[in-house]
């Protein structure tokens, strides 16, 4: 059975703008109001998306911009704010992976980009998500050329220490963290990298260095600060468990207390 | 024109060794003074910037997604292979080699097959070290299993993630780079055109997809590591926006392409629902372990399927058709993905297919529940069967699953030479996008090694021997080349914008989709390509006079650059029919009808057709002329696939 549903969408034409600063001006926007009939409860949410876009093409009308990628819930580019929820209603999935079949016929759904000053609007549903690189690029890495030549069964690593840095290293990066936080902090976000890393031995030499780089670029990136209300956790869609942050604090205070950073 | 594949000489196994040493070096010191372009941050291509960058040369990298942890080989699942024999169960390099060439049905060149199975045992060790959590057993040790139907266990994974978290490794690799300052990093940016100063590459043309702003950017090389092009039947198992753009830019400047017609096409996803899908998912390979692949017997029995009348659990027994296990004794649901995929078709088209389109069979866990026990079978495939009733809303503990087959990989690509340079001096394809190691058809698990293997461990060392004949003076993006270069893409982008037509972009190409789906598909006759040659001409003109893109090219503009990519796929979907056409025999994923065996396999004609079909193009309506690379095979004994 068909439905018929009314779509409550966020149109910005110009982006927001944020200076080396960190000052941040909105490029202003609104909620806009389409009817969408003939909604499939098989089609997945951005499919919905692409029948929409379809018709105001015909009808001369401005597509809404969204990013979006692999459609299989993995690449992380898919983002936005469904009904007030990262990703929408249901729990442990991304946009793209979500179904109308959590709709009702008659619905009204609200869709936003993610709200947060560390990821201006570049256009509608689409954010500027580069501070994360930056933060990776701080340090979220094991400092290795190509061409090491240490046979990889050189350190066996514990199963149960193997599959704990796997759990953190599934993070996505697409932000629906910071997007739920109502700091809009990133603190999720990093601690799955400085977890994965810290775990690993081959991650061990670098931790100090690591943790304190990345915290120091992630403030720097205007992020807010973490008060452990756990909401990044839940809306998670690959559900990257707050024992990560626990561990990043861990990792910092050790890593302040004796700082090989000179 | 004459090829020179560049296949060092002496025996197999020592070519690889004494071709590194025989290559030009660059000092260490003037490394720095050469700059090159990779366009692509997937496996192949962040692995090649990071690894260059390490070296000393100046990088400048490219990707149409927002970051380059995005790129579609973050979707790969199953594993990577490599003959480590960490299981000691007798792989070695020779027998990865021979699996790969057997398994690309003996039209891939031996050199470069034998190469990737030599580094494909550093790429892991590599990965280790980058902090790839890789599959680990209880004493620590790295996990591996068989895939793909292979006899060893060689595949390395990280649960059903593979290609994420080996493509995260590459990228931290890349972003330590970035961090150097040694990468400079351009994402949102697409790759329109390959500049060429004096028959050499020495740049591009891209556009910024947020401004919409065209530019140029100059190199001493330029590397396309921009993945395949399955997205030119509009419905596969690649990202939305994966394209053949960058390659088929490169095509019209000169570069051979090679092979265009040996597509992959997947037997386990999950079948279309509707006109409103706009990608499929793939289901595993591992699932035909233990799931049994049937169709009713009685097209009755279908029918009220496909009516909502019955359900799998209502046909008996007897009234099942297990048609792989049926036709292929030996192999049974294990069969080749070619295999399989075709045989789906083949009894979907007698009426005997389960889903309301008429396009689906099952594939069903009840025997192997009842065998092992519903714990087994959760623990095996737990996350899949999850994934699966997300989409469909079906639970398969409990009824049958449906699957069908879909554009999965493409095995052509730009044609290269064992340092994979193409016939374009200065210009190197990687990764999906050249034809190189898979021949007509890729085994599973190997192409996440090739990316890396081409990034890693071959670019690095045959990127200098060309490198070194380059004096180090840079050619200014404001060289005539440049300009004329970019005066073309602006116009190729207005004319689009100017058509102002009815049709709009996905319309054109779901209709491109669908024909080359019905006539250059799972498999393929004369009759159907001639017919499908035609309507793809009329479709492109069609294209021309009547697409409607909106809006302008100084903005971002997500219309536009489908537009231009849906524009190139017709363009090549043409190409890949002249293929299909002139390759007169069956092979691999390449099936022509009027050439199979008494009982309906594959039947590949060596004597004519063992070699590599490399195209060139001539301009705007010419044909395009083909090169052969004849292939020869000092080191394996080509036979008959057969799996009865
Ligand atoms: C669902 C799925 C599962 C798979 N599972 C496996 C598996 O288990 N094992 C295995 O071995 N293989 C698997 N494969 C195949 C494998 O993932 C791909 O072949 C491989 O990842 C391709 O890597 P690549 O680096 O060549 O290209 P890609 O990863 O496709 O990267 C292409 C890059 O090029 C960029 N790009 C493209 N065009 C342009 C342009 N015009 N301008 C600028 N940038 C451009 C993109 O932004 C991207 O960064 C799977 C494939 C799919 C679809
Ligand atoms: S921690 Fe979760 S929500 Fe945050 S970026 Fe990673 S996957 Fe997305
Ligand atoms: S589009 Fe890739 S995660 Fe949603």
């Amino acid at each position: 059975m068909n439905m018929k549903l009314t779509l409550k969408i966020w149109r910005q034409s110009k982006p927001d703008k944020k200076d080396a600063k960190g000052n941040f001006t909105p490029g202003g926007g609104k909620m806009e109001t389409y009817a969408l009939n003939e909604v499939s409860p098989d089609m997945s949410f951005l499919e919905m998306l692409d029948v929409l876009n379809e018709k105001l093409v015909k009808e001369d009308k401005e597509p809404v911009a969204f990013d979006h990628d692999c459609r299989e819930g993995i690449c992380g580019m898919c983002s936005m704010y469904i009904n007030g929820q990262p990703h929408g209603p249901d729990r442990g999935i991304t946009t793209c992976q979500l179904h109308m079949r959590s709709f009702k016929d008659g619905d009204t759904i609200y869709i936003e980009p993610w709200r947060a000053k560390a990821f201006p609007v570049i256009k509608d549903l689409m954010v500027d998500r580069s501070a994360f690189d930056r933060i990776i690029q701080a340090g979220g890495y094991v400092s290795v050329n190509t061409g090491v030549n240490v046979d990889a069964n050189e350190i066996p690593i514990g199963k149960g220490i193997a599959d704990k840095a796997f759990d953190a290293a599934t993070c996505i990066g697409c932000g629906a963290c910071v997007a739920a936080c109502k700091n809009a902090s990133a603190m999720l976000f990093v601690a799955a990298k400085v977890s994965q890393l810290a775990l690993l031995p081959q991650g061990k030499p670098e931790r100090k260095a690591r943790v304190e780089k990345m915290v120091a670029q992630m403030d720097e990136e205007g992020f807010g600060a973490c008060t452990n209300t756990g909401a990044c956790s839940a809306e998670c869609p690959k559900g990257i468990s707050l024992e990560h942050i626990a561990r990043m604090n861990r990792e910092y205070f050790g890593a302040k207390l004796t700082s090989e950073r000179v | 024109m004459k090829l020179d594949s560049k296949v060092p000489e002496g025996p197999l196994a020592d070519k690889w060794e004494r071709h590194k040493f025989n290559l030009k070096l660059v000092n260490p010191a003037n490394k720095r003074k050469y700059d090159v372009i990779v366009v692509g941050t997937g496996l192949a291509g962040a692995s090649a910037a990071a690894s260059l960058a390490e070296l000393g040369y100046n990088v400048k990298a490219f990707c149409f997604q927002d970051s380059p942890r995005r790129a579609h080989s973050i979707a790969a699942q199953g594993g990577i292979n490599a003959a480590k024999n960490y299981q000691n169960d007798g792989d070695s390099i020779f027998r990865l080699f021979y699996d790969t060439i057997k398994g690309g049905d003996y039209r891939a060149r031996e050199a470069n097959v034998y190469r990737l199975a030599q580094v494909s045992v550093n790429i892991i060790d590599q990965c280790v070290a980058q902090g790839v959590p890789f599959a680990r057993e209880y004493g620590g040790l790295l996990d591996n299993r068989s895939f793909g139907g292979a006899q060893v266990s060689r595949t390395f994974y990280a649960r059903g993630q593979t290609g994420q978290q080996l493509l995260l490794g590459a990228y931290s690799a890349l972003s330590r780079q970035v961090a150097t300052g040694k990468v400079q990093m351009f994402p949102r940016t697409e790759m329109l055109d390959v500049v060429l100063v004096d028959g050499k590459a020495r740049g591009i043309v891209v556009r910024n997809l947020v401004t919409g702003q065209i530019e140029s950017h100059s190199a001493h090389a330029v590397l396309l590591c921009t993945g395949g092009y399955g997205n030119a039947y509009f419905l596969s198992t690649n990202a939305m926006g994966s394209n053949v753009t960058a390659a088929w830019r490169a095509h019209k400047r000169g570069a051979l392409f090679a092979n265009p017609c040996y597509v992959q096409i997947h037997p386990t996803c999950i079948p279309v629902t509707g006109d409103h899908q706009s990608k499929l998912t793939l289901m595993s390979e591992s699932l035909r372990n233990d799931g049994r692949v049937w169709v009713p017997k009685k097209v009755e029995d279908a029918e009220a399927i496909r009516k909502g009348q019955k359900r799998a659990e209502d046909i008996n027994e007897d009234e099942r058709d297990y048609f792989l296990e049926r036709k292929y004794r030996s192999f049974g649901n294990l069969v080749p993905r070619d295999v399989a995929s075709r045989n789906a078709k083949y009894v979907c088209d007698e009426g005997r297919g389960v889903a309301p389109t008429g396009l689906a069979v099952y594939l069903d866990f009840r025997d192997a529940i009842k065998r092992d026990g519903m714990k087994v079978i959760e623990a095996k495939y737990g996350n899949l069967f999850q994934m699966y009733e997300k989409i469909t809303a079906d639970n398969p503990y409990k009824t049958a699953m449906k699957i069908y087959p879909a554009v999965h990989y493409t095995m052509g690509g730009l044609w290269v030479d064992y340092n994979l340079m193409t016939n374009i001096p200065g210009l190197y394809a990687l990764g999906e996008a050249n034809f190189s190691d898979h021949g007509a058809n890729r085994l599973g698990a190997s192409a996440l090694m090739q990316g890396l293997a081409d990034g890693y461990f071959v670019i690095p060392y045959t990127l200098g021997d060309y490198l070194a004949t380059l004096d180090y003076a840079k050619v200014p993006t404001d060289h005539e080349a440049f300009r004329a270069t970019e005066e073309e893409v602006k116009k190729s982008v207005q004319d689009l914008l100017d058509v102002k037509g009815s049709k709009t972009v996905d319309e054109f190409h779901k209709d491109l989709g669908k024909l080359m789906w019905d006539y250059c598909g799972m498999s393929r006759n004369a009759e159907g390509l001639k017919l499908a040659k035609e309507k793809i001409q009329e479709l492109r003109q069609e294209f021309k006079n009547n697409v409607k893109v909106l809006g302008t090219n100084d903005e971002l503009n997500v219309t536009l650059e489908k537009a231009c990519r849906v524009a190139d796929f017709i363009e090549l979907g043409e190409l890949m029919i002249d293929d299909a056409l002139m390759r007169e025999e069956s092979c691999g994923g390449h099936f022509r009808e009027e050439y199979q065996t008494e009982d309906g396999e594959a039947k590949r004609d060596d004597d004519n057709f063992a070699f590599v079909a490399n195209w060139e193009y001539k301009g705007e309506n010419q044909a395009e002329v083909m090169h052969k690379e004849d292939l020869v095979f000092e080191n394996v004994k080509l036979t008959q696939r057969s799996y009865k």
